[in-house]
């Protein structure tokens, strides 16, 4: 019988017979820890294998929750890190460097058909390139940085297919939400998903970062979006210098479900507070007054979502009692935002600019919102107190530079 | 009692309607604030801290009870916080209608037992799982009973390697009782 992409990927990875349901043993590319859970990896690993190396080529550690460490605590626990790493000869990609999952990436890491895992729950992020990347816990990864390998329950596969063209104001972070919106945590609860159509087809890199990364929330295991435009090839050669080859799923291969959504004229869509499943179109929250607005993290934090920001706050300036945070994912992000100018424009609309990391979405260096603040956020997580003790709404850049415009919820045709 | 056979006090986390309560993730679990604490010892006291109307789970909670959770238990972060505190606490397992993938990995490799319960949304609405009652669970035979209501409930059975880790006592354990794994 025909396999799917994620059963061939772990195939490729794997003696055993790989089918839904099946617990296989398999190789891993890329172990990795970040400075959450890094720290415990290191205790586990000298508790359990004492001086034994891990393997150099394969293991890492990513700083990304706390850059630079903003609490002694933090700092403790990079260092421990750091000790650790330099002691067997591992790389570090520090506290300049970025959000883990994106520098795996743009390391050439983490490319197409290759198996990796950190301590970081969307690491399945990396199904955007066509890798199966997997969020663990210390235990596991500890595991793994010793035998390079893990267990895994291969999951059913579903394939969820788009009809129809979305509206121009739609993103890659709108369709996601409509996906949330329409499945829940329910409907590919424990599933990989295979997502097909016109309204995924075109998206570019960042998209299709933004559209895996919210897999995650949909409870499930991993998405990916195997067909793409040829210019995706080019664009992911360029940035990682790895060719573009994903495995494509065979023509017998065996789907759980076929779910259809019409994404006919979908409208930019915000998801309310507690949960990124309570999705509403942004014209119904229209005019609800909010406090700050926080563009970044995985989800929307590379090139393209600053530039769709900008495109809106260029020539203007914030309402005068609004913050607007901004946060590259990466260094390499950072860089591209001086060169083209995107970072002068987004600061004299008056955003503050912070350290590529996870800062705004986690509690790390750049601060959450409190009691009764009111948030329009890109990321991709509004469960009490993840960011902070206030209320996040969660929507596209474009959405959050318009709201950040306007004092309140807002749609980028508000923005004259 | 084993890693697979269990009767202690449960805990079943309720809302306000009395509704099981759903999606609660690793942030209401263990929230964030409180990673970089990395003795399990110290973690009890976090449980349930961010999860409304349970704040004070760990001063009511006691060793060998059981903790009765609504459907996707344990979604969001991968922070193996959120299972050692329960396990810090001396809460012997944890039933669900379905956990976060993540989440059910991490307890299955730390040897703390996590059963799914498909059943339960109905028990507990008709009103035959309380707090407080005395639950008897066999992982092994997929089976859980409140013995004072007379309530008799199917568990999906532990699989192979869950069943291996927890009788090993961990991933760690388990991985050098088996060289070749
Ligand atoms: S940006 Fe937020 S969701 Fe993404 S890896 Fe960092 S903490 Fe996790």
């Amino acid at each position: 019988m025909g396999q799917t992409i994620l059963e061939k990927i772990i195939q490729a990875h794997s003696a055993d017979a790989v089918r839904p349901g099946s617990v296989v043993w398999m190789s891993l590319d890329v172990r990795s820890a970040r400075d959450f859970g890094g720290p415990n990896v290191v205790k586990h690993y000298e508790r359990e294998y004492g001086e034994a190396r891990p393997d150099p080529e394969h293991t890492f550690f990513t700083f990304d929750l706390c850059a630079p460490a903003c609490t002694l605590k933090y700092a403790d626990n990079q260092q421990i890190c750091r000790d650790f790493a330099r002691k067997h000869g591992l790389t570090v990609f520090d506290v300049d460097r970025g959000i883990g999952s994106h520098v795996l990436i743009e390391e050439g890491l983490a490319g197409p058909n290759t198996t990796v895992v950190g301590t970081d729950s969307h690491m399945n992020i990396l199904g955007a390139v066509g890798c199966f990347g997997q969020g663990m816990g210390d235990v596991d990864i500890a595991f793994a940085f010793r035998t390079g390998r893990t267990w895994f329950e291969v999951p059913p596969t579903i394939k969820v297919v788009f009809k129809g063209r979305p509206s121009s104001a739609a993103t890659a972070k709108d369709l996601a939400l409509f996906v949330l919106q329409k499945l829940g945590t329910r409907d590919l609860a424990n599933a990989a998903v295979e997502f097909e159509g016109d309204a995924v087809r075109d998206l570019t890199l960042s998209g299709r970062i933004t559209f895996c990364s919210l897999v995650t929330e949909m409870a499930g295991i991993i998405g990916f979006v195997p067909e793409h435009a040829p210019a995706l090839k080019d664009e992911i050669k360029a940035l990682t210098g790895r060719d573009f080859d994903p495995f494509r799923a065979d023509k017998d291969a065996s789907y759980e479900r076929i779910i259809e959504l019409d994404a006919s004229g979908l409208p930019p869509l915000i998801a309310e507070p507690p949960s990124p499943s309570h999705v509403r179109e942004v014209r119904e929250l229209r005019g609800t007054r909010i406090d700050t607005a926080f563009i970044g993290s995985c989800t929307n934090g590379r090139l393209e979502d600053f530039a769709a920001a900008a495109r809106l706050l260029k020539g203007r300036r914030i309402a005068p009692d609004v913050t607007l945070k901004i946060v590259p994912t990466t260094r390499r992000v950072t860089e591209e935002l001086l060169r083209t100018g995107i970072l002068q424009t987004l600061f004299d609309a008056g955003a503050i600019v912070v350290n590529a990391g996870c800062g705004g979405c986690a509690d790390g260096h750049t601060g959450l919102t409190g009691r009764g603040e009111v948030q329009v956020s890109t990321a991709n997580r509004n469960f009490p107190g993840k960011q902070g003790k206030g209320s996040t709404y969660l929507a596209s850049p474009a959405v959050a530079a318009a709201s950040a415009l306007a004092g309140a919820v807002a749609l980028p045709e508000d923005v004259r | 009692m084993s890693q697979t056979h269990f009767e202690g006090r449960a805990w079943v986390l309720l809302d306000k309607q009395g509704r099981l309560i759903e999606d609660i993730d690793t942030d209401q679990i263990f929230h964030n604030a409180h990673l970089h604490i990395t003795e399990t010892a110290q973690m009890g006291g976090y449980a349930l801290g961010n999860l409304e109307g349970w704040k004070d789970f760990p001063s009511k909670a006691g060793p060998g009870d059981i903790l009765v959770a609504g459907r996707n238990f344990g979604a969001g972060s991968s922070r193996q916080q959120a299972v050692d505190c329960f396990a810090a606490l001396g809460v012997a397992a944890i039933l669900a209608p379905s956990f976060g993938a993540i989440y059910f990995r991490n307890a299955v490799n730390s040897g703390f037992p996590v059963l799914k319960a498909p059943a339960l949304e109905e028990r507990v609405r008709e009103g035959k799982i309380l707090s407080g009652d005395i639950l008897r669970v066999d992982g092994t035979k997929g089976e859980a009973a409140v013995p004072s209501r007379g309530v008799v409930f199917a568990l999906e059975p532990l699989s192979r390697v869950q069943t291996d880790i927890l009788r090993a006592g961990n991933l760690f354990l388990f991985g050098k009782s088996r060289p070749g794994s």
